[in-house]
């Protein structure tokens, strides 16, 4: 079954298969050879069957370039503008073709379709179920791995923040205050997540990362309201009940959830104690870091220093703004002298 | 020759004459039409462009169930409104990030960082449109945001005080609620119907963000 190529430009193979043979595949067209060069043989795809289809539907193409540049009256082209057009539509289609296997390689987000087919009602019931702690520890509690509700919850985050920090005056000097919301928020998200999940590995727990990622990101819901409400409404007792209560409940769910996937009390409390202690003094960050009255505590403790983050000093209440000074120095100072 | 016997039935009269033309089907354009545009003078091109562009504006401003969106999507319009909108917010001060103001490279970025995210999640949620179309129709749908931003730095030559506030806040308000439902319009036709809240969230957050970052906008002093 061997077949002779002629030596020459657009010359046509003629396949007595019609799958198209395999000595057909590797031939460099025009150089006459008949032997297979391994520097053609694709080793990217999968099944030879695939490679048959591939090299089948080449030659087709290069058939149909042939046929279009043999319809073309040779009378009003000279044979080096065909010349030039025939290689030029092959060093295309080679081009294309590659970029498209490269593509349907690497950048095939259907990988991640499956984590995204939920309906809304179900995201909503999962928000709501985020603040309510499980009772029953006995057997391992069900986790959504979905990634959609998470990845929404995240962005909304950023949106907050991006509130928080334009309203408290930050200054970001090296950098931007997007980047910094985005890095803050998604940092959390996938580094917390990953840090637990590898807790959990050593504490032999029961939850993959998909799920931790699912958990953590709707464990982020309760920190969106607090913020959201926080932001824009600055009493300090408010945030606190708000820290204890809906922070408390978010982080009492994930615990729970923790707990009903591990065994020994020594794990239990050593990963939960984690995440709660994660969880919670998040929340309390991020209320602190982008507020207005930190004024008082940069001043007293970093000193001459000038940390990254500056801010702008804003018109507050004299009478309040002495008070909570004098609170702050007063509590610098114990903490100092001892 | 037994295989052909069957055929000795047929035949064809030789009065009859077969004559035809045999033409293998070509592409519906030549090597010459390839390089033609290439002959037309700069001005036409641009024209031609600018032209597409406008009309696609005024089917963002009014919009209908028209799919000149979608079919021929281009991208000039959203990198002119994208970086109009960047160039506006930047302010005149040379002084980068001095008071929080976002620098053009932060607005161009969440533009089309945004865009692309909205995008994959309709994609992930199971919608039929394509990448880059997807990509048209939220740039464009940013043109009432950008004609807000136009109104509130008029707004903005005049007093800094709360009725200007008041005003602003109205405009931006409704041309980001206008932007939300005219990329709605386009894009919600692509997804399955009961996930259409699932689509739209995002699409609401990121006009949201774009529209509070024109909000908060203050001129330097």
């Amino acid at each position: 079954m061997c077949k002779t190529m002629s030596a020459s430009q657009g010359s046509t193979n003629t396949n007595t298969e019609p799958w198209g043979s395999f000595e057909d595949n590797n031939i460099i067209q025009g150089s006459g050879s008949a032997v297979i060069d391994m520097e053609n043989m694709d080793d990217t795809s999968g099944s030879s069957f695939e490679d048959m289809g591939e090299m089948h539907q080449r030659m087709k193409e290069e058939e149909e370039v042939t046929a279009e540049a043999a319809a073309i009256h040779p009378e009003r082209l000279s044979h080096m503008r065909v010349l030039i057009y025939l290689v030029s539509t092959q060093v295309w289609q080679a081009g294309k073709q590659q970029a498209s296997k490269a593509f349907n390689l690497y950048a095939n987000i259907d990988i991640l379709r499956p984590y995204f087919d939920v309906e809304p009602n179900q995201v909503r019931n999962r928000l709501i179920e985020s603040l309510i702690p499980v009772r029953m520890i006995n057997f391992p509690q069900k986790v959504a791995g979905e990634l959609y509700g998470p990845m929404m919850l995240v962005f909304t985050m950023v949106a907050i923040l991006l509130h928080g920090m334009k309203t408290s005056g930050t200054v970001i000097r090296e950098g931007t205050l997007m980047g910094t919301a985005i890095g803050t928020c998604f940092g959390y998200w996938l580094g917390v997540s990953s840090f637990i999940y590898f807790l959990a590995y050593l504490c032999n727990a029961q939850i993959t990362m998909l799920q931790m990622l699912s958990l953590l990101g709707y464990g982020l819901f309760g920190h969106c309201m607090v913020l959201f409400i926080t932001y824009n409404v600055h009493f300090h007792s408010l945030f606190y009940i708000l820290w204890l209560v809906i922070g408390g409940l978010s982080t009492l769910r994930m615990v729970a959830v923790l707990i009903s996937r591990t065994v020994g009390q020594t794990p239990r409390l050593f990963l939960c104690g984690t995440l709660a202690a994660l969880h919670m003094l998040f929340l309390l960050y991020l209320h602190f870091a982008y507020h207005k009255m930190v004024e008082g505590i940069l001043d007293t403790l970093e000193g001459p220093n000038i940390p990254p983050i500056q801010r702008v000093a804003r018109d507050v209440p004299v009478v309040a703004s002495a008070v909570v000074n004098a609170t702050i120095k007063s509590i610098a100072a114990v903490v100092q002298s001892q | 020759m037994s295989q052909f016997a069957g055929l000795s039935d047929i035949s064809i009269s030789e009065d009859i004459p077969v004559e035809g033309d045999i033409s293998v089907p070509v592409g519906s354009q030549n090597p010459d039409d390839d390089f033609s545009t290439l002959d037309e003078p700069v001005k036409d091109t641009i024209l031609r462009d600018l032209r597409a562009v406008g009309q696609k504006f005024v089917h963002v401003l009014y919009p209908k169930k028209s799919s000149a969106l979608l079919k021929d999507w281009d991208l000039w319009g959203p990198l002119l409104l994208c970086v109009t909108l960047a160039l506006m917010l930047q302010g005149g001060s040379a002084d980068s990030g001095e008071d929080g103001r976002p620098q053009f490279a932060e607005v161009f970025v969440i533009i089309w960082f945004g865009s692309v995210i909205i995008t994959l999640n309709s994609k992930l949620l199971g919608g039929t449109i394509s990448f880059f179309q997807s990509l048209c129709v939220l740039g464009y749908c940013i043109l009432p945001l950008t004609v807000a931003m136009i109104v509130c730095r008029i707004v903005l030559l005049g007093a800094l005080s709360s009725v200007s506030f008041v005003v602003r806040l109205i405009v931006v308000t409704a041309s980001f609620s206008w932007s939300t439902f005219a990329s709605t319009a386009f894009l919600a036709d692509s997804q399955p119907a009961n996930r259409k809240a699932l689509v739209v969230y995002p699409v609401f957050l990121f006009y949201f963000v774009i529209g509070w970052m024109i909000l908060t906008f203050s001129p330097s002093p």
